[in-house]
């Protein structure tokens, strides 16, 4: 039970955006990847769950090539992966509490009751217990957030995707989203792959730490490695010093011991 | 005398002249290639009518808002269409041509055209706009993406229950705006013409052939499946916030009318 992620590249026309990234997640154990805004890391977590086909490389995810499998098989597959969209993408014709039993509904042996008890028992975990009957649109956004990854999390999937889950949340939020993530590694065993910019919670949470720079994973290490790495890109991103991420240049990635 | 001048003239005409038909050309290349792409599209929520859980919840809703919600705006032209022709027709005809004749040209144009036309176009700017703004936004806002993320089929989910409910419903707001505009020309004929009752349904039975409204259910069944599909593809295709769900609804509005515009003369040719 594994997400393994091998030499991606992807372009959009011109604009290269991966160049041969690497990445392996096991069961439980939590990765993150962290970058700038706009180095792809979206476009990364979108290649696991199919969104988007690779150029080059490939993602093997419970033993599946994603970029290869389609139809049913593809189906099957992501349902046992829950994926938070970074702006929530909440189906805003429904009600949150039918968002969240959204994946429910065609599986066998979900009767409506029990849909509805789970979705409860899931908006209860992030927070948002008795807002089901509330429609997306009048949430706040960090209670929608929260409510993506309740859908998210409803299937009680192998593997998490989490697209920037505490951006723009506050400090108590954001702890007990992170306390969620953990929550969910040790009591479901889930293999996580989470992106974000928030170096706090990303020491706090993550097994191992990836930067994304250059369209490859630059530096991979344990979240003591990444703060003690004497990488200029390393230390200008997670001091937030532009003139020692930017100033650089080209380089070698530093290869960072796998924990 | 500038002998240089002419030859020069032309080339730069010649040159402009040959980069609008370039234009024109690729424009129509593309816009057959999207008209492709469409109804591969169609076709594709076709074959998934298979998976009949996954649309069948949506379809009477569907069915709803596409067909149901559209009589008003259809009747409400058919009315008007109705008593125009009727005017119309005992203008042109008068003192040439029986009266009766108000009665066949009023029903058999509300039948064969106007009828399945008018009412296609309208509905393309009803349903294929809402169909476009609501799969454009739901493309742009990662719906759709999280649609598939859930393990759902987003052409059987969301494609197969619209084309569905287009084509069934097309043909009966067709239908019913047919059946009014005849009645609103009739009564146009008695109340505003001197004509009894019984002339008007001389002239009505006269030239009526069944076939005929075989007809006009092949053209709006035919003109549903185009409106809902075009606004199918042209609201999963979109591309960029706001700007590109506006950018695509009026894609689909422009391109579902010019297709049943030319459907209309297609059919005309082979099934008259
Ligand atoms: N479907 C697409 N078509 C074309 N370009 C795209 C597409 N998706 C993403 N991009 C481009 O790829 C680059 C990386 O985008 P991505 O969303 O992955 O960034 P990100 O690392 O997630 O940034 P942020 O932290 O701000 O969310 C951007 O320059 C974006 O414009
Ligand atoms: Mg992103």
């Amino acid at each position: 039970m594994s997400i393994e992620i091998r030499g991606l590249r992807k372009s959009f026309g011109e604009k290269e955006i991966l160049r041969g990234f690497d990445l392996q997640a096991g069961e439980n154990e939590i990765a993150a990847i962290v970058g700038p805004s706009g180095v792809g890391k979206s476009v990364l977590l979108k290649h696991v769950v199919g969104l988007l086909r690779p150029d080059a490389g490939s993602v093997v995810v419970d033993g599946t090539t994603v970029g290869e499998s389609h139809g049913s098989a593809l189906a099957d597959l992501r349902r046992r992966i829950g994926y938070v969209f970074q702006f929530a993408a909440l189906f805003d014709s429904m009600t949150v509490a039918e968002n969240v039993g959204m994946g429910l509904r065609r599986a066998a042996g979900w009767t409506p009751d029990r849909i509805r008890a789970r979705a409860e028992a899931c908006l209860a975990m992030v927070g948002l217990e008795g807002m089901g009957s509330r429609r997306p649109a009048d949430l706040s956004g960090g209670q929608r957030k929260r409510a993506g990854l309740a859908r998210a999390i409803a299937f009680s999937p192998k593997y998490l995707l989490y697209d920037e889950p505490t951006t723009g949340l506050d400090p108590v939020t954001t702890t007990s989203i992170d306390r969620l993530m953990l929550r969910m590694r040790d009591e479901l065993g889930v293999a996580t792959l989470v992106v974000t910019h928030d170096m706090t919670s990303a020491f706090r949470v993550a097994d191992r730490i990836t930067l994304l720079h250059e369209g490859r994973a630059w530096f991979t290490g344990v979240p003591a490695e990444v703060r003690s790495s004497g990488d200029p890109v390393v230390r200008g991103f997670v001091e937030g010093d532009p003139g020692l991420y930017y100033g650089t240049g080209a380089g070698e990635p530093t290869a960072g011991r796998p924990r | 005398m500038r002998p240089t001048a002419t030859p020069h003239r032309t080339a730069t005409v010649g040159r402009g002249l040959f980069g609008g038909l370039a234009a024109v050309g690729r424009g129509v290349s593309g816009g057959l290639a999207g008209v492709g792409r469409a109804s591969r599209l169609g076709v594709a929520a076709g074959r998934s009518l298979g998976k009949v859980g996954m649309w069948a919840p949506q379809l009477s809703p569907q069915m709803a808002r596409v067909g149901v919600a559209s009589v008003p705006i259809a009747l409400f032209i058919a009315t008007f269409t109705g008593i125009v022709m009727s005017l119309q027709a005992s203008y042109t005809l008068t003192g040439t041509i029986p009266l009766y004749f108000v009665g066949v040209l009023v029903s058999k144009t509300m039948i064969l055209e106007l009828g399945p036309v008018l009412t296609g176009l309208t509905l393309a700017g009803r349903v294929g706009a809402n169909i476009s703004a609501e799969l454009g936004t739901m493309r742009v806002t990662e719906q759709v993406d999280a649609l598939e993320t859930l393990a759902y089929d987003p052409v059987a989910y969301l494609v197969a229950p619209r084309v569905l409910a287009g084509t069934i419903m097309f043909p009966v707001v067709a239908l019913l705006a047919v059946t009014v505009g005849i009645a609103s020309g009739w009564v146009a004929a008695l109340q505003l013409l001197d004509m009894s009752s019984a002339e008007f349904v001389k002239g009505l039975r006269l030239f009526f052939e069944p076939w005929d409204v075989w007809f006009c259910v092949i053209k709006s069944v035919s003109f549903g499946f185009v409106v809902t599909s075009v606004g199918c593809f042209c609201g999963l295709s979109t591309r960029g916030g706001a700007e590109g769900v506006g950018r695509s609804t009026t894609r689909a509005v422009v391109a579902s009318s010019m297709i049943i515009l030319f459907l209309d003369a297609v059919w005309a040719a082979v099934l008259l």
